[in-house]
């Protein structure tokens, strides 16, 4: 477990001072995958290097297990350090090295012998994916590969923790996809705490199980992703949520004055968020059937978060006003949000 | 065939055993000078960059100190560092005349320029790297050996082609001042009593020098570069 206890960092440079990271408190769980999102400048990368101490905070302190990094001294804090692990956005291979030589980096010295060294880089190419470049050298390789070559070079450790500062932002849409989901398969695999800074709330949705948004060097919202998703509370959060939806394409619809939201006398167009367990349940149609009222459903999204199911629909209800009342009544008692954008 | 040198070359061959000899002077000088050259600077200039503002082994006052030092020996012309050297080079060989007398002066004048080479070299490693093997634990020892040195085989290849043809420069301008070796060859006989050949000669013999010596560095790089 990885605790960070009022945090702070300010660097100091010729033109000013800049407080990085304000009063950060965190806990991340054994085997989260534990995302932080936050525009550029917010302070992320900032924040992870301060968990194995790439970054020295200003004040506040770092626990692993328990164990205060900052209070240690050099030798004892590059023991901790070998047990997390760390990938970065531009992969940082040594290009003089082979992949093997990459991997097997760092466990010389640690007493193993020439055959245990082959064994063990082998197994971690094999787990990342990457056996077949063994014998490749960097330069040789695309960007997802090199990605998994750092990964089996962040592992050789038997790291507990996986810290990736942008591991996928040099990648295609395609590649991201195999990354994260090896960092999913490891996660389940080897228990491996991850965590893992993006400026994508896609990310987020498709590995996290929490997650804290960052602005301007504070925490200013941590939750479960379904959480964050389904009543984000800070602004910043609500506009990273925007931008995974096609929801807010509704809005834009609106100021165009487009055929698709013209209502006729008595229509509404409503908005209906709903999630957990009434999904599955036909209450479409059920209000069509009890109340009369027809839902025409305009725009559509769901998504599957942790397994749950998270949803919303513009729909335009038509009907007479006390059934269309009657029928939203219905709605909100099944825990489904209602909300009227625009009646006529 | 010795008749057709005779009538081309008619000083050279008078002087031949002169030239010969001076020619293997100026290799002592060069290699001689050239590998305390190549230590210190190493050492220097490893020092010079670990020891920089955010780095890994960062020291104020031992930067400030190699860093001023190079400044002051790289602003100073050769042939007068030879000159306000003597006493310090009696001292240290007993003598300021000859191959052995130039051996301190060269590897004065050199390695502040080999130590600005090794610094430029183990600048450009991309600090991501150093980053990553700090992540993994590694010490500043192992990171020097392994990271800094290992990734910048290439680059101190060129760094010590480029020494080494300024040092070969050096051992001539060096031999003008009494130091024995090619320049002192010419200056005595080709430019004091202006026997042309044994200048054209000798400049050939320089550029093969400086020929073998871009060679070998090339193939280190060709080598070494991934
Ligand atoms: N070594 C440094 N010296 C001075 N200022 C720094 C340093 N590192 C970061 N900063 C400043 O701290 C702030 C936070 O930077 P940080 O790199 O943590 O942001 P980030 O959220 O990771 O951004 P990005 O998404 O662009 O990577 C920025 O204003 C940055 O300029
Ligand atoms: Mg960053």
């Amino acid at each position: 477990m990885i605790q960070l206890i009022d945090v702070s960092k300010t660097f100091h440079s010729r033109n000013g001072t800049v407080q990085a990271i304000r009063n950060v408190n965190l806990e991340i769980e054994k085997s989260d995958i534990f995302g932080v999102i936050g525009y550029s400048g917010a302070g992320k990368s900032t924040l992870v290097r301060c968990i194995n101490l790439l970054e020295y905070p200003t004040s506040g302190k770092v626990l692993l297990e328990g164990i205060d990094l900052t209070a240690l001294n050099e030798k004892k804090l590059r023991r901790q350090r070998q047990r997390i692990g760390m990938i970065f956005q531009q992969f940082n291979l040594f290009a003089s090295r082979t992949v093997f030589g990459n991997v097997a980096f760092p466990l010389k010295y640690k007493g193993l012998k020439k055959r245990e060294m082959k064994e063990k880089v082998c197994s971690l190419l094999e787990l990342a994916g990457i056996s077949d470049k063994a014998r490749a050298y960097p330069a040789q390789l695309s960007g997802g590969q090199k990605q998994r070559v750092a990964i089996a070079r962040a592992l050789a450790n038997d790291p507990g923790i996986l810290l990736c500062d942008e591991a996928t932002s040099a990648l295609d849409p395609q590649t991201t996809q195999s990354i994260l989901k090896l960092l999913k398969d490891l996660n389940r695999k080897l228990g491996l705490t991850i965590v893992l800074i993006t400026h994508e709330m896609s990310v987020i949705k498709e590995v996290c199980n929490r997650v804290a948004v960052m602005d301007k060097g504070r925490v200013v919202e941590q939750n479960d992703v379904f959480s964050i998703f389904s009543s984000p509370q800070a602004q910043i959060t609500k506009d990273f949520i925007r931008t995974t939806s096609n929801l807010p394409r509704i809005d834009e619809l609106m100021e165009e004055k487009s055929s698709i939201v013209q209502l006729k006398d008595g229509e509404r167009l409503c908005r209906l968020d709903f999630y957990g367990a009434h999904t599955k349940e036909a209450m479409i149609s059920w209000i069509s059937r009890e109340y009369q009222v027809e839902a025409s459903i305009i725009f559509a999204n769901v998504e599957v978060l942790s397994d749950t199911v998270l949803g919303s629909l513009i729909v335009i209800l038509s009907g007479s006003a006390a059934n269309q009342n009657s029928a939203v009544r219905f709605l909100t008692d099944h825990d489904i949000r209602v909300e009227v954008m625009k009646s006529a | 065939m010795p008749e057709i040198l005779r009538t081309w070359l008619p000083h050279l061959m008078e002087y031949s055993e002169e030239f010969w000899r001076s020619i293997e002077e100026t290799l002592q000088m060069l290699l001689l000078s050239g590998l305390f050259s190549f230590a210190a600077g190493l050492i220097l200039g490893i020092a010079l960059v670990v020891t920089r503002e955010g780095n890994i082994l960062e020291n104020k006052v031992i930067h400030q100190i190699i860093d001023k030092a190079v400044n002051l020996f790289r602003s100073i012309p050769f042939v007068i560092l030879i000159t306000a050297l003597i006493p310090l080079t009696k001292l240290i060989v007993g003598t300021f005349i000859g191959v052995k007398g130039a051996i301190f002066p060269l590897v004065v004048g050199c390695t502040p320029f080999f130590i600005r080479q090794v610094d430029m070299a183990l600048t450009d490693i991309d600090h991501g790297l150093i980053e990553a093997a700090q992540s993994m634990g590694i010490s500043p020892l192992g990171i020097i050996f392994r990271v800094y040195l290992k990734e910048s085989i290439p680059a101190l290849a060129r760094s010590t082609t480029i020494t080494a043809i300024s040092l070969l420069g050096l051992t001539a301008m060096g031999g003008a001042v009494g130091g024995g070796g090619l320049g002192s060859f010419v200056i005595r006989y080709g430019h004091n009593r202006f026997y042309q050949d044994i200048t054209y000669v000798s400049v050939i013999v320089i550029l093969v020098l400086v020929s073998i010596i871009q060679f070998i560095g090339n193939v280190i790089i060709k080598k070494t570069s991934h």
